[in-house]
């Protein structure tokens, strides 16, 4: 977790204005400063002034663009699945679908594990949210909201609460009642407020803060209690359509996916971008952290899912195959990593061998584009929610 | 049936939202379709199929465009490509010939391949009326194979009472089709009745068959060209055919980019040049090396002991976790890192517990503090970042922590204002300090060594010892967890 190699923001007085804040270590002519964002926005804009033109910006850039791509294939001395050889074929996977849970009354669009690892909140095209005891397949509460498309759907780390949002551009907390006739509706609490839909949205390691992805193209953090924005996260330049949270205890850190084919890596501290990574040909549906923290996956509508190693800077894996043509909605990591569960909008889930990119499995069963794919927090599960109505429990 | 021009648009120029999210998989679909035609380049053979009386032109069986799908690619399991099969059925480029139901079967059943005309990649949106005009007609011709199915004769009775004022028009519509066809040639009506049939089997599926044309909402915005939207069949010339399709709503063109966005992009491209990565032969072997150590933790690849409730139905590998009696297993992960022992609330209490018996957990309990800190609601933040300062940073703290007098001069700056984050160099500095020192000893410790080999203990001595460690832990944090939240926590553990 210590040797992550992004930008180390320290927290402190800024070399420019003195204010403590998140500061960001650069280098001005091989000079090393200490700003706050601000303040490095303000030197930015500053430069402008010295009569450089929008032109002569842009070859600028792309002269930078280069150096840094030249700069990066030196790195890239061997491909990921060739050192994989070595590692040990494996045994072939038995997994069936076990549960089915069926419920609601249209397309499923997201779901969410508890941190018990058998219970799960589920969203729908149909305006509701339900709890689901998995295990059981009892349905322990039910939201209905004021929209349709519940596109995002999150279990608190206590257990005490969901939140949901989506077309009403809000992300909202609901507390569950232990109460069966308790209407949930009525205690939910509007956190979060988009200009445009919500397309993803969890819990940071707390009941206390929310983030959220929304197609108005950014991320936000928000202060549950008291439904302030506590920070903000702008640089994707088209809908953000999925986050993940770093899994580190100490994390600061989250990944966003949009429209704009970019993966965007965060500092919640400072809002800042810390690293991006472009090179799907199409809209980025679902981003997921490796289990070590050290690297994402990432599922496109180009049909392919891809590997980024955050210490490498660049990507290291692509899943493809010529049968599969549709799009990648949703992607997850087994417990230890060595599998990619991906659902596409061609029905199926296929289970991909991470480190030698050979597809392991295809998983049949749904009858309609599966919308997300999630294992469950002790990796003994994976629930897949679909647009045929239903959500499968596969171990 | 009007074979119009294709694009009732633009003049036949580069259509600019190719790459909108269903046009890149249409595309892909016609490139198959195109090379599986094409019995020169391999594809399949499109024959005339002689029936009883009658012949059954420009047909292919279900079994042939399996094998070619298998062969071409890179199939291994044909039940993949019967699946691949069903779903270009489904989205309407091929169609069995005497069913509506749109899949592929991998036998002697015969298909045919869809007019261009009638593609997706069309952005066809046909209103009822047309599909009015079409069950309409098909009443008006005595043909066995133009007989309604149950579920067309239902939409066309419901179609009558929705368009009573409108019926005689469309009558009159499908009688001009009517004669339209008769005027052409026996075989190729069969052939384009067929596919007009197909083309409504998808648009007007039959009940209980996925409807292929719905499309994700998140995406439906950004369609730009909304007049390229085809929503007559029949060429009436009705006045919604020029309505913008509710769906396709116009988005903003892209912003350019300005001098400030360059110059960000610059800035955020010279820090990407400083930062020093890793060789990926190095990430490579950290990968895998992390994934090797979990693999036997991972219940969809090793088995778990006793069994993975999911599929025995047995809770007891939950039970057994939950329990205060970690598993040698549990207790080795404990081993991989600092990270991942306090990740697990066994091993954190364990740690803290041998921290507590060397008289040094301060470190830890600062550590927990400053995460307890984060999860807080933002008003209650000044308050609990000054507790914590007056617990272990403060002079003469209770619980004083050794930081480095830089650290300690930045975060003495950092709470005249303070946050979340006021403690992160301090608290990363403490991380530090555990790591290199007292994990390494715990490691070693009697304590986490009796777990690990699982040696007998007295019960009474280590009762007592982590309700005390616990005790002080929760009394030295403060009231951070209602009671409630607490228990959960642990039964979650």
């Amino acid at each position: 977790m210590c040797d992550q190699t992004f930008m180390a923001a320290t927290f402190g007085p800024c070399d420019s204005c003195g204010k403590a804040s998140p500061l960001m270590n650069i280098y001005i002519k091989s000079e090393a400063i200490n700003y706050c964002s601000f303040c490095v926005e303000m030197m930015a804009c500053q430069q402008l002034q010295k009569g450089e033109t929008l032109q002569s910006l842009k070859k600028e850039s792309d002269s930078l663009k280069k150096k840094l791509e030249e700069e990066r294939g030196k790195l890239n001395d061997v491909e990921l699945h060739q050192v994989a050889e070595k590692v040990e074929v494996l045994s072939s996977l038995s997994i069936k679908t076990r549960r089915v849970l069926k419920g609601h009354g249209n397309k499923v669009l997201c779901v969410d594990w508890c941190k018990d690892k058998r219970r799960l909140v589920s969203s729908s095209q149909d305006g509701k949210a339900i709890v689901w005891d998995a295990f059981t397949l009892n349905k322990e509460h039910g939201v209905t909201l004021p929209c349709t498309w519940v596109m995002a759907c999150a279990y608190a780390p206590s257990g005490c609460a969901v939140a949901c949002g989506g077309l009403d551009n809000k992300c909202s907390v609901v507390p569950l009642s232990l109460d069966k006739n308790e209407n949930l509706a009525a205690k939910k609490k509007s956190v979060a407020m988009h200009t445009n839909y919500v397309s993803g949205c969890t819990f940071t390691n707390s009941d206390m803060q929310l983030l959220t992805s929304s197609g108005d193209g950014t991320c936000a953090l928000w202060d549950v209690e008291s439904g302030q924005l506590l920070q903000s996260f702008h640089g994707h330049t088209a809908d953000v359509l999925s986050l993940d949270l770093a899994p580190s205890e100490t994390g600061n850190t989250f990944v966003s996916g949009g429209c704009d084919m970019k993966a965007n890596v965060w500092d919640m501290r400072s809002g800042q971008n810390i690293q991006s990574f472009e090179s799907h040909e199409s809209d980025i549906n679902c981003v997921r952290y490796y289990p070590s923290g050290d690297a994402f996956a990432s599922a496109s509508d180009d049909a392919t899912c891809r590997f980024y190693d955050l210490r490498a800077d660049r990507e290291v894996a692509v899943y493809q195959k010529d049968s599969v043509i549709f799009g990648a909605s949703s992607v997850d990591f087994s417990l230890s990593g060595r599998l990619l569960f991906a659902g596409y909008n061609d029905y199926t889930i296929n289970v991909w061998d991470v480190l030698k990119g050979t597809r392991v499995s295809i998983l049949f069963g749904h009858e309609n584009r599966v919308s997300r794919v999630r294992v469950s927090p002790d990796g003994t599960a994976l629930c897949s929610a679909s647009w045929d109505n239903t959500l499968r429990i596969w171990a | 049936m009007a074979e119009g021009s294709k694009d009732q648009g633009g003049v036949g120029t580069m259509d600019p939202e190719e790459d909108s999210p269903n046009m890149i998989v249409y595309r892909k679909i016609e490139d198959i379709i195109t090379r599986i035609q094409d019995e020169k380049a391999g594809g399949v053979a499109i024959r005339t199929v002689k029936s009883f009386l009658s012949k059954i032109p420009s047909v292919v069986s279900g079994a042939d465009i399996v094998q070619w799908l298998i062969k071409n690619l890179s199939i291994e399991d044909p039940a993949e490509a019967i699946h691949l099969g069903s779903l270009i059925a489904a989205h309407g480029y091929i169609f069995p010939i005497s069913d509506h139901v749109l899949t592929l079967k991998d036998d002697g059943t015969l298909y045919r391949f869809q007019s261009p005309y009638f593609w997706p990649s069309n952005c066809w949106e046909p209103e009822n009326t047309d599909y009015a005009i079409y069950l309409c007609k098909r009443t008006m011709q005595n043909k066995a194979r133009l007989e309604l199915a149950d579920y067309e004769a239902e939409n066309l009775a419901r179609l009558q009472r929705a368009f009573a004022r409108k019926w005689e028009f469309i009558f009159m519509q499908a009688e001009a089709q009517v004669k339209l066809d008769r005027k052409k040639d026996k075989a190729e009506r069969k052939i384009l009745d067929s596919q007009e049939r197909a083309f409504w089997d998808v648009h007007r599926p039959v009940p209980g068959c996925v409807n292929t044309t719905e499309m994700d909402i998140r995406k439906c915005r950004r369609e730009k060209n909304p007049h390229r939207v085809k929503k007559s069949v029949y060429g009436v010339a009705d006045d919604s055919q020029n309505q913008l399709s509710p769906v396709h709503i116009s988005s903003q063109p892209a912003r350019k980019p300005t001098k400030e966005d360059v110059q960000k992009e610059i800035t955020f491209l010279n820090i990407q040049l400083d930062r020093h990565c890793m060789k990926v032969s190095k990430v490579a072997d950290s990968l895998m090396s992390y994934t090797d150590q979990f693999v036997e933790y991972d219940p969809l690849v090793s088995s778990v002991e006793p069994s993975n409730p999911w599929i025995s139905d047995d809770t007891t590998f939950w039970d057994l976790e939950a329990s205060r009696e970690p598993s040698q297993q549990r207790v080795r992960k404990w081993g991989f890192s600092l990270e991942e022992a306090l990740k697990d609330p066994a091993g954190r209490d364990q740690f803290l517990k041998f921290l507590e018996s060397e008289f040094s957990s301060e470190n830890l309990r600062f550590w927990l503090a400053v995460q307890d800190l984060k999860r807080r609601p933002f008003r209650e933040v000044p308050s609990r970042a000054q507790e914590i300062w007056q617990e272990f940073l403060a002079e003469g703290a209770p619980s004083a922590i050794n930081l480095d007098s830089h650290s300690y001069e930045r975060t003495s700056q950092n709470l005249k204002d303070p946050g979340r984050y006021s403690y992160e160099d301090a608290q990363e500095h403490i991380f530090k300090l555990m790591k290199s020192d007292s994990y390494a000893r715990f490691l070693r410790s009697n304590i986490y060594q009796d777990l690990l080999l699982a040696r007998k203990k007295q019960p009474a001595d280590t009762e007592q010892g982590r309700r005390t460690s616990l005790e002080k832990f929760t009394r030295s944090v403060g009231k951070s967890l209602t009671g409630k939240r607490l228990t959960g926590l642990m039964q979650s553990s």
